[in-house]
């Protein structure tokens, strides 16, 4: 139950994107479709996964004055790994993400989760936190990309839901990711006030 | 010419903040008060010189001759954390003055995504050296400007009344939007 707790606190309660506002440049940054969010998303929970894992193994080792300097290079080195797997499996998407696959470096989730859950949990937890953070700012850039995508070409995942000279440009452009971005957050607030 | 070309595209088409969406945690984070949004850019333009004249000695004398591009990201993002460092302590050093206006942003700056995305730009866009600090300087001018309009719009928006729901984080993204909407009018510019 308590490790269900901890998957599922990255979805809502916690939410990277929605309630902690981490991270917010790959999520304005990629999200003018839905499939490039969810492959950002999922590019950075595995990140998140292997750098919370090694450093939830290395965490004694570490002297704790050279703590984050380690942290982030734990983190490079798995940046580097989907920068790599990527631009050989997925070309079309590395295109697409072009400058954020590197910054997934300074994204402050990954840095944020290393420092404050992975370096003081078991390796276990660990990866299951990564997990749930991963997934939840997966799922709040794949919503961002559906909304931006729908409004702004009237596709979804790519299939044409309405004719696009009907959608409204700017929702694609950058006004349209901060707009649909705080009124995401405004409605998401809203819920919470209720339940 | 060129120069001049790279100078207006950094701060007002290709603005940084407002059209790239690189350093929008400071761009949220710290734009509460004018000065605080001052301060911030000072240190940004500071770093981000430095930084972009250290990684692209490091790319082209390191990397490159040794056919390392693949350690681009992690030696950078080393070099940027170290740097930041050091420029923290030369700073108290010889200039505690400006190592009191800039001091509480400087550690903020490592995890600040202008530098190092400026930095692999710079590398990507093939600029020479000194391209490569018009770029970064001017880019740091766009930051600036994004970052001080903003702040100025988000103490006058302290005083409106705004609906409970869309209150803080929602508001200044919407504010955010419009700013943006009015930067795309420099598109065509350059």
């Amino acid at each position: 139950m308590n490790q269900w707790k901890n998957f599922s606190k990255g979805f809502f309660k916690e939410n990277a994107v929605f309630t902690l506002l981490l991270g917010m440049c790959p999520t304005l940054g990629v999200t003018s479709s839905a499939i490039n969010g969810l492959g950002m998303g999922l590019a950075t929970t595995f990140v998140l996964v292997m750098s919370n894992l090694v450093v939830a193994l290395i965490k004694d080792f570490i002297p704790d004055k050279v703590r984050i300097p380690s942290f982030i290079v734990v983190i490079a080195t798995f940046v580097t790994i989907v920068e790599m797997i990527m631009q050989a499996y997925l070309p079309s998407l590395f295109d697409a993400l072009g400058l954020f696959i590197p910054l997934i470096v300074v994204n402050c989730v990954v840095l944020g989760r290393a420092e404050a859950f992975a370096s003081k949990n078991s390796p276990v937890s660990s990866i299951i936190d990564g997990l749930g953070m991963g997934l939840g700012f997966a799922m709040a850039l794949t919503i961002l990309g559906s909304v931006r995508e729908l409004l702004g070409s009237g596709k979804l995942f790519g299939n044409v839901i309405y004719p696009d000279q009907y959608g409204m440009l700017v929702f694609v452009l950058a006004p349209g990711a901060f707009i649909a971005l705080g009124y995401l957050i405004a409605f998401i607030n809203r819920v919470k006030e209720k339940a | 010419m060129s120069y001049i070309l790279i100078v207006i595209s950094a701060i007002f088409v290709n603005n940084i903040v407002l059209s790239q969406f690189l350093g929008i945690c400071p761009f949220l984070g710290v734009s509460k008060k004018i000065s605080t949004g001052v301060g911030m850019t000072g240190a940004v333009t500071f770093v981000m010189v430095i930084a972009t004249i250290v990684t692209y000695l490091v790319q082209k004398l390191v990397l490159d001759p040794f056919g390392l591009a693949y350690l681009q990201t992690i030696s950078f993002i080393l070099v940027i954390a170290a740097l930041v460092q050091l420029v923290e302590i030369i700073l108290k050093k010889v200039s505690p003055p400006l190592y009191q206006a800039l001091g509480v942003f400087l550690p903020l700056i490592t995890t600040n995504c202008t530098i190092l995305g400026v930095a692999i730009m710079t590398i990507q866009k093939d600029l020479n050296l000194v391209e490569a600090v018009v770029f970064s300087a001017s880019t740091a001018v766009g930051f600036g400007l994004a970052l001080i309009t903003f702040a100025g719009i988000r103490e006058q928006l302290e005083l409106v009344d705004v609906p409970k729901g869309m209150r803080g984080t929602p508001i200044a993204l919407i504010v955010a939007g419009l700013l943006a909407l009015a930067f795309m009018g420099f598109a065509g510019l350059v």
